[in-house]
Parts: C-alpha cells; sequence; structure tokens
C-alpha cells in the first residue's frame, strides 16, 4: 500500500512519566541513593530534579518536540569525605539508565592522570584517559590542580585545553565531573570561564551533622558485624564532636578511620584480657576502645603544638 | 588495483556505522584496539605505522573513533587499517584487522621474472605507486 508507506511512524500520543520513572530504572537508582547514603539532603534534591529533567526531557524525544541534546557536564564541591565519590558512581548509574551515556562506567582521575611530566607528553595521557572515559562518566578529583596560576608554563593548563575542546565536542560520548573543595573550586571557574558556562550543575555538598555521622559510623559497623554497645556510642558521640575541631577533619572518611582504629584497640583489648570469648564480645566495640583515642587528648602532637 | 587484504575486503568499505559497530565487537570481547597506516600494501609489508599505542582498557568505541579521525586527518591519502589484539593466554595474537581507509588512487604490483641457474625461475613482486 503506497499511500501507508508514505505516513510517518506515529509518534505514541501520550506518555506515562510514572510509569517511565520505574521502568527505566531510574527509581532503583534512586532509592538506592536514598538507602545508602546518610544525611545529604540537599544533594539527593538536586539529583531527584536532574533525573526529572532528564525525563521529561526523554519523553519530548519520544513525542518528536524539538530539543537539543542537554549539558550534563556537573561540579561537586564539598569538604573531603562527603560522599562525592559515591554520588558520582550513582550519578553514571543514573545516566546509563537515561541513555544519555552509553557504557555507564566511572573512570576517577587527578592532576597526575592527566597531566605530564614533560612536553608532549600532556595531550597523549590526557587524550589517554578521555578515551578510556568514553561512553561513561569521568570524574576528575581536585580538579583546581590542574590550574596553576603562578606558573606560566605549567602542563596543566594544555590538558585543560584538551578537556574542554572534548566536553564541547564529544558532549554525546562523556559526562565530565570536576569535584573538589567549595572555595578553591570558585576561584578555579572564576579563572577557567571556559569551565564554568560549560558546567550545567553545580552541585554542592554540604558537611554531615554530628547526628549523621553517628549514624554512618553504625551502617559502617552493621556492615562489618560490628556494634556499639551504651557506653561506645556515648563515647563515639563525644568523639565525633572532639574529632571536628581538630584539623584536617574529613567527616565520613575520618569516622571510618576512627573505627578501624578503634577495631584494633578492641582487638588487643580482648587478646589481652586472655578470657575465651563468644561471638557477641566479639563484634561489641565498648567505651573504652573509643575513647582511648588521642583525640581526647587534642589530637597528635604536632598538631596540638600547630594551634 | 583495489587490494584486499584483512576481514571484510571483498565486501564495499565499511561505513562508519559499520566500523564503529565492528569495534564495539572487537571491545565487547575485551581485544586492544591498534590503528596502524601504510603506503606501501605489499603482502609481506607486515610492519605497518602504528598510530600511538594499542589501545587497551577501552569500553566504548568513541575512543577509538576518535584516535581514527586523528589518523585520517593526519594521513587522508594512504591504507589505513584497525587491528585487534587479544591478550588472552593461549591466543596472544591479533584476531582481526580490517581496512578503514584506501587512497583515492591505489598503488599495484608488478611481478619479475629471472631466469636462474638451470631452468630455474625466481619471482619478484613489487609495489608500483601511481
Amino acid at each position: 500500500m503506497p499511500e501507508a508507506d508514505a505516513l510517518p511512524v506515529a509518534a505514541p500520543q501520550k506518555i506515562d512519566l510514572a510509569e517511565d520513572f520505574q521502568s527505566s530504572g531510574v527509581a532503583e537508582i534512586l532509592r538506592e541513593l536514598d538507602e545508602e547514603l546518610i544525611g545529604l539532603a540537599p544533594v539527593k534534591q538536586r539529583i531527584r530534579e536532574t533525573a526529572a529533567l532528564l525525563l521529561v526531557d526523554r519523553a519530548r524525544v519520544k513525542l518528536g518536540l524539538a530539543h537539543e541534546t542537554p549539558t550534563l557536564h556537573m561540579s561537586f564541591t564539598g569538604n573531603p569525605g562527603v560522599g562525592k565519590t559515591t554520588v558520582a558512581l550513582k550519578m553514571a548509574g543514573l545516566l546509563h539508565r537515561l541513555g544519555y551515556i552509553r557504557k555507564g562506567h566511572l573512570v576517577s582521575v587527578t592532576r597526575d592522570d592527566l597531566v605530564g611530566q614533560y612536553i608532549g607528553h600532556t595531550a597523549p595521557k590526557t587524550r589517554e584517559v578521555l578515551k578510556k572515559a568514553m561512553g561513561g562518566v569521568l570524574f576528575i578529583d581536585e580538579a583546581y590542580y590542574l590550574y596553576k596560576p603562578d606558573n606560566e608554563r605549567d602542563y596543566g593548563q594544555e590538558a585543560i585545553e584538551i578537556l574542554l575542546q572534548v566536553m564541547e565536542n564529544h558532549r554525546d560520548d562523556l559526562v565530565v565531573i570536576l569535584a573538589g573543595y567549595a572555595d578553591r573550586m570558585d576561584k578555579f571557574f572564576a579563572s577557567n570561564p571556559g569551565f564554568r558556562s560549560r558546567i550545567a550543575h553545580h552541585i554542592e555538598f554540604p558537611d554531615y551533622t554530628d547526628a549523621e555521622l553517628l549514624r554512618i559510623a553504625e551502617t559502617m559497623l552493621g556492615r562489618n558485624e560490628y556494634a556499639f554497645d551504651t557506653g561506645g556510642r556515648d563515647a563515639m558521640r563525644a568523639y565525633i564532636t572532639a574529632r571536628r575541631a581538630l584539623p584536617h577533619f574529613a567527616n565520613a572518611r575520618s569516622i571510618r578511620n576512627a573505627l578501624d582504629r578503634a577495631r584494633l584497640r578492641q582487638a588487643n583489648r580482648l587478646f589481652e584480657a586472655g578470657a575465651p570469648v563468644d561471638a557477641q564480645t566479639l563484634s561489641t566495640l565498648t567505651e573504652a576502645d573509643i575513647s582511648a583515642s588521642r583525640v581526647f587528648g587534642g589530637g597528635l602532637a604536632h598538631e596540638r603544638s600547630e594551634g | 588495483m583495489r587490494i584486499t587484504q584483512g576481514c571484510f575486503s571483498f565486501l564495499p568499505d565499511l561505513t562508519d556505522e559499520q566500523i564503529r559497530a565492528q569495534v564495539e565487537y572487537c571491545l565487547s570481547n575485551d581485544w586492544a584496539i591498534g590503528i596502524e597506516y601504510t603506503d606501501d600494501p605489499h603482502p609481506r609489508n607486515t610492519y605497518w605505522n602504528m598510530w600511538g599505542n594499542p589501545m587497551f582498557d577501552l569500553k566504548d568505541a568513541a575512543g577509538v573513533l576518535m584516535e581514527l579521525d586523528a589518523c585520517k586527518k593526519a594521513n587522508p591519502d594512504v591504507y589505513i587499517k584497525l587491528i585487534a589484539f587479544d591478550s588472552t593466554r593461549g591466543f596472544e595474537t591479533v584476531r582481526t584487522a580490517f581496512l578503514v581507509q584506501r587512497p583515492k588512487v591505489e598503488p599495484h604490483f608488478t611481478m619479475t621474472r629471472t631466469d636462474v641457474a638451470g631452468r630455474s625461475m625466481n619471482y619478484t613482486l613489487a609495489t608500483v605507486q601511481p
């Protein structure tokens, strides 16, 4: 039937966004994000908004409305240990489910992976990393180290130029996420306007509150089948408050390190006691394991003398 | 003379879309892709010039195509082939190779017969550039 051939393929008249939300797997990722990450309410909100935008955009494409590929490059700013890398990983999964990146893997790099040691070394090195990240997300941690204003011959500038070019020309092939401390990222963007204009989503990661950190500590322990007793929990609460006041506080990462050390002390304590142990004793961290920390004495000796 | 070397060489030249699909297939098998080019397609010319190092650990064909475009731009009128290397123990060899660009006018070959001792004949094949 020649008449039928001439007709365009019928576009769907209606799209059920809620149905799309479930079937694309986006709902699942957002649920994982909610369950696995404690706190970070503003970040979760932003990601939900981004997901909604992309879903609507996809629906518009299906209905044949005008659209252009949205710019998806992002910057994650926040203090260390607030979950930037973890969220980037989820973001890669999200963009993959929505079909904006083809493979959905995350390539995490720092300045060392992009910038070379001598003339002519930087370009191949940066391109190598970019090629590996194609089809996925390139996560550049502490991106501001790429730009060193005090040294105009620094090879970082070359890496920046290649990055900008690929971010523009290969928008369909990869998504770049820059991460780092908020104040230094601001300075970085101010001196590299090319980056600012190519990044559509700026997401700020707030610090965790003390209560959130305590919950994080308990989740971390739970994963390894450990738990606090009542005294241990109180000591941990005091520890978090004390640790925050000290230099080099890295949110969840500090907590993880503290717990590792507490487990060390617990093992020593049980070993020196020499008494037979049961599963309950083996998996309980008590007050003694936490309060032996140097943090309560005002931190390490060299840090005390500084402050 | 139309050179027939490697896979698919008796088919019409691959389109960009077909090249992408072949590269995706190679990457899905965890083969490393190398780009090589030459102006001398002599059958015994095994060592073509390498365009950069072979690309290991790629996930997506876009990276290969980016390099291929750069190679085509720098060498618009030569033969370019993609080779896929399988590092699996026991293989450790090239699993497929195919031409992705030919010069506009291809060279041809000439054969020289040389009478040597007795009634033996030596044959020499040489590339004749257009």
